[in-house]
């Protein structure tokens, strides 16, 4: 029986986010002051070798991304948070930030001696207004107390732009202009915010690192699946029991994040299927549901860990009309750079448009797949690349009910 | 060097090169739209993309960088049908109106379609619906058939820092739009028409007007006299199949009497004219302690961006018209009296490589001759569509020369119409009159070629000239802020607002790459080694202007006829 770990959270509900004391009574900021004392580059092979990938769906190997821009030319460096955490039925950084925010701010800080960088971003999603005070109370408080031996970190908040979770739409946004993705490489950590080595992490990642300096890259790596090791916070939304939110390792099975900790599909309905890792995650059917959830696992079925969001339905949804609302989505995010995800987005919303109302045929749907291949391997960034993911999963899994909508 | 291999050739190309220099090095041809030579990549069309081994995703070859032991495959079924099917999302939001398309025959997107054999496109034609922008005399935008891009906006804000082109809204609804929400008219623009060169199809074009002038002709009531500028000879050949330059000026001039125009005359004369009135004006300057530098008005482009950005710096420019307005006034006084004509009568008529000059040309104080100066610009393009319209075979066409009176020139008004040679042909003339001696080489190499800021000293009898030239607007901007901070060591600067000179112009043939620039200008310079008379001050028909007319540079005659005055375009956005 697979049991929740807290590492991300293990301070949600026991400290006053707002006393910087509290967090410091649970050992807080003495990861960053033993980072301090520590070789730089020690201290990122510390980080390799908990084999800590990012959360924020990428899944990159996180000390690999920090020596990239280590290694990098330059006196001016950045560390940036990316907290524009929007994907919808995602709330996990919220969590972090509203109930331990200065967990991030150490986990950055000890990001920008690793480094090199004299300066943090926080760039806040648009809708969570009402954590930038907390945040700033918090960097004010490490500030004051001298803990972030002169590094800087300032709250930018976003203007609601879906897109700008993508790292380098979220670079652009800080400096000013529109929230659009640039082509790669050159990634971040060679040129980021103002062509400047910079690495953008998540929330959940950030979180993480003062940990995994207390306890050890080892104990980190021996958590949950040693591909993708420690643990994954999940929000729980759709057709289920518990409409909440967990913290378990990686081994964990979608079948024990629904039926376990999610106790299951209210009513007596039976399960349909799950989305998990946002709006641009795969549609999962039964069959599948004994995937653990670490990163490699969910690649190999086609579908992403994402964002940790469970997105579950019932036997009772219809899949072709969620399916389409998804397709507006996209159509509504895409900012409109890259051509095949500009025209793409709107033709997809177009033809699951015409397929659900009835007015669909076959034709549609081979062209819905070939249009969602294309986009899948040549859109420019990650947004117009994931973006038929929904509609060529449920094509692929839920042909029936497509089948049961044509002309 | 980075070894790679590209469908199957082996090649090796310097470290930091994309896939898209290293496949054209093995002549391996990649489909690019959004891509421009001289543009920072883009990589937003993604026509490009290609397949690398090893990589779940295609990558744009614009903007991918090679790597040692890269395998690129550029022909794979996966990599046909993501550009075909790029292709036909971007057709299917564009008006199938290639037949009524300005750029009907010279377009990158209809010349993609024919590659990649576009028939039943599988999306539904959607087109917009977007207002075209008629809002300036010059250039029209219709958003209907942008692609989106973003060339013009390059072309705009990076090469000519105008930026009067940005982008409005998100996804399947962004727009390129004026700036500053209104039309283009409201907009910063200045209308040099570099955006149009940028632009891959039909979305921005010139103000087409031939129709005017086929009225004209057809109108027994009306004499049509046109001008040719200097930039125009040079390019002309290239919209009727023939290489740059190889189009010879009696040629030109035969093809023009046989579309109609009764009287053939020259801006080269009025560029000359130019000379000796704005190489006076800084003669005069210079020694009454006028204003300096001394900016030369040539180029409308410019005009408009100095009125728009350095309204404060108007004292600055020279009060010369240019030389389209020199004319302008002259042909409906001067010319008509000597020639017996009524000056009514006289449909005035200039073929220019400029989109500006449009606009230049409707400006309302041009009207000193008594009517308006010049009745109708025509740009280089409108003038090749009118050529090939009346399928004049300029192989055949027995050279014709110019009429007289307005149509003698020396190679100094030649020039003009490259990037530094308005300066050039001021320093053959006032070195003279300033030193009393000839000037043996008149060759002034320092100013020619298309660097972007040029500059020269010149020794004129102990006093040391120092002279700067700038082509393309950004170019400009670095001499005017310095000229604005009191800090400009020059006396004269030379602007002209398209990357190297007239040649490069608005309305010139489109011009997709700088090389052609630079083609231009060396045809400019032979064309100038080829004339008799060099230096504008021995032009014998200005001499008789003078004599006859005018009587003195600077005088009250050249104060009515030939010089102006600027207005602050009070743009405070700004």
């Amino acid at each position: 029986m697979a049991e929740e770990m807290r590492i991300v959270l293990r301070n949600y509900g026991k400290i006053n986010p707002l006393k910087i004391e509290d967090y410091m009574a649970q050992g807080g900021y003495k990861s960053l002051e033993k980072a301090g004392r520590m070789d730089k580059e020690a201290l990122i092979d510390e980080i390799k070798k908990s084999n800590l990938r990012g959360r924020g769906g990428a899944g990159f190997n996180c000390g690999q991304k920090w020596s990239f821009a280590y290694r990098a030319p330059g006196d001016e460096k950045y560390v940036v948070c990316n907290a524009d955490e929007g994907e919808p039925g995602t709330y996990k950084d919220r969590l972090i930030m509203e109930n331990d925010p200065h967990t991030l701010i150490e986990g950055m800080a000890i990001c920008g001696y690793a480094i090199g960088s004299k300066q943090g971003f926080i760039y806040l999603r648009g809708e969570y207004p009402q954590l930038i005070n907390i945040l700033n109370n918090a960097i004010s408080q490490a500030k004051a107390k001298g803990l972030l031996q002169g590094f800087e970190i300032e709250v930018r908040s976003g203007a609601g732009a879906y897109v700008c979770g993508e790292e380098t739409a979220l670079i652009e946004s800080i400096e000013g202009n529109r929230g659009e993705p640039r082509f790669k490489p050159p990634y971040p950590p060679s040129e980021g915010l103002w062509m400047k080595p910079t690495i953008v992490n998540n929330v959940e990642t950030f979180a993480n690192i003062p940990v995994i300096l207390e306890k050890g890259a080892e104990w980190y790596a021996g958590i949950g699946v040693s591909s993708y090791p420690g643990t994954k916070v999940f929000t729980l939304t759709g057709d289920i029991n518990n409409k909440t939110f967990f913290e378990v390792p990686t081994d964990t099975t979608i079948r024990e994040i629904i039926f376990q900790f999610g106790g299951g599909i209210p009513g007596d309905k039976k399960f349909k299927a799950v989305q998990i890792g946002g709006t641009s995650g795969a549609f999962i059917p039964e069959s599948l549901l004994d995937t653990p959830v670490a990163f490699d696992d969910m690649s190999a079925i086609g579908a992403a860990l994402g964002s940790g969001a469970v997105f579950v339905l019932d036997e009772s949804r219809d899949i072709v009309d969620v399916t389409t609302r998804i397709a507006k989505f996209f159509e509504h995010e895409s900012c409109g750079k890259c051509a095949p995800c500009r025209e793409g987005t709107a033709r997809m919303h177009e033809l699951m448009e015409s397929v659900n109302s009835g007015n669909g045929s076959m034709k549609d749907i081979a062209l819905m797949q070939k249009l969602g291949n294309v986009m899948s391997i040549a859109c420019l960034c990650g947004l117009g690349q994931a973006a038929p993911a929904p509609v060529l999963t449920t094509i692929k899994h839920f042909a029936a009910d497509y089948n049961a909508k044509l002309m | 060097m980075v070894n790679l291999t590209i469908d199957g050739i082996k090649v090796s190309v310097p470290e930091g090169s994309t896939i898209l220099q290293a496949a054209k090095e093995v002549g391996v041809k990649i489909p690019t739209l959004c891509y421009h030579p001289d543009q920072a990549v883009k990589a937003n069309c993604r026509v490009c993309v290609c397949e690398v081994e090893g990589n779940r995703l295609l990558p744009a070859a614009c903007a991918q960088p090679v790597m040692e032991g890269m395998v690129v495959k550029t022909r794979t079924p996966k990599v046909i049908e993501a550009r075909r099917t790029i292709l036909e999302l971007i057709l299917a939001h564009h008006p199938q109106d290639c037949l009524n398309c300005i750029r009907n025959g010279n377009c990158e997107l209809q010349d993609l379609a024919n590659e990649y054999f576009i028939r039943d496109n599988p999306f539904t034609l959607k087109v917009r619906g977007l207002k075209k922008d008629y809002s300036t005399p010059s250039i029209f935008r219709d958003p209907d058939k942008c692609v989106l891009c973003r060339r013009c906006i390059d072309a705009c804000s990076v090469v000519q820092s105008v930026n009067a082109l940005g982008l409005e809204s998100r996804g399947v609804n962004s727009m390129v739009v004026p700036t500053m929400g209104g039309d283009l008219m409201d907009s910063p623009c200045v209308m040099c028409g570099q955006c149009v060169h940028a632009c891959p199809v039909g979305a921005i074009g010139e103000v087409e007007e031939i129709d005017k002038l086929l009225a004209a002709i057809a109108d027994p009531d009306k004499i049509v006299v046109t001008q040719i500028a200097p930039a125009v000879r040079t390019a002309i050949g290239e919209e009727v199949g023939m290489k740059t330059g190889d189009m010879p000026m009696e040629v030109f001039v035969a093809g023009l009497r046989q579309v109609g125009f009764d009287h053939v005359l020259h801006t080269n004369f009025t560029a000359d004219l130019t000379i000796l009135e704005e190489g006076n004006e800084l003669l005069k300057r210079l020694k009454e302690g006028g204003t300096l530098p001394m900016f030369t008005s040539c180029s409308p482009g410019w005009i408009n961006f100095c009125e728009t950005f350095y309204p404060d710096l108007l004292d600055n420019l020279s009060t010369c018209k240019s030389p389209q307005q020199m004319f302008g006034s002259l042909v409906k006084t001067y010319w008509t009296d000597k020639m017996g004509i009524d000056p009514a009568k006289i449909y005035s008529v200039s073929i220019m490589p400029c989109t500006a000059k449009k606009f230049e040309a409707s400006r309302p104080e041009m009207n000193a001759s008594g009517y308006r100066d010049v009745d109708l610009v025509l740009t280089t393009r409108e003038i090749g569509r009118l050529f090939r319209m009346s399928g004049i075979d300029f192989d055949k066409l027995a050279p014709s020369s110019f009429d007289s009176w307005m149509g003698a020139y020396t190679g100094a008004a030649v020039i003009f119409g490259a990037s530094g040679g308005v300066m050039e042909a001021a320093l053959r003339t006032v070195y003279e009159v300033v030193t009393g001696q000839t000037l043996e080489n008149v060759n002034f190499e320092v100013t020619r070629g298309i660097t972007g800021v040029k500059e020269a000293e010149v020794d004129l009898s102990g006093t040391k000239v120092k002279v700067a030239i700038a082509n393309g607007l950004s170019n400009a901007r670095q001499l005017m802020d310095q000229v604005r901070a009191g800090e400009s060591p020059y006396h004269f600067i030379e602007i002209m607002a398209c990357p190297g000179g007239c040649i490069g112009g608005g309305g010139q043939p489109i011009t997709k790459v700088n090389a052609k620039r630079v083609e231009r200008i060396e045809s400019i310079y032979v064309e100038d080694e080829n004339c008799a008379i060099r230096k504008s001050h021995e032009n014998p028909e200005v001499k008789t202007l003078y004599d006859e007319f005018l009587h003195e540079p600077l005088g009250h005659k050249s104060h009515e006829l030939l010089h102006t005055h600027y207005h602050d375009k009070n743009k405070k956005y700004l």
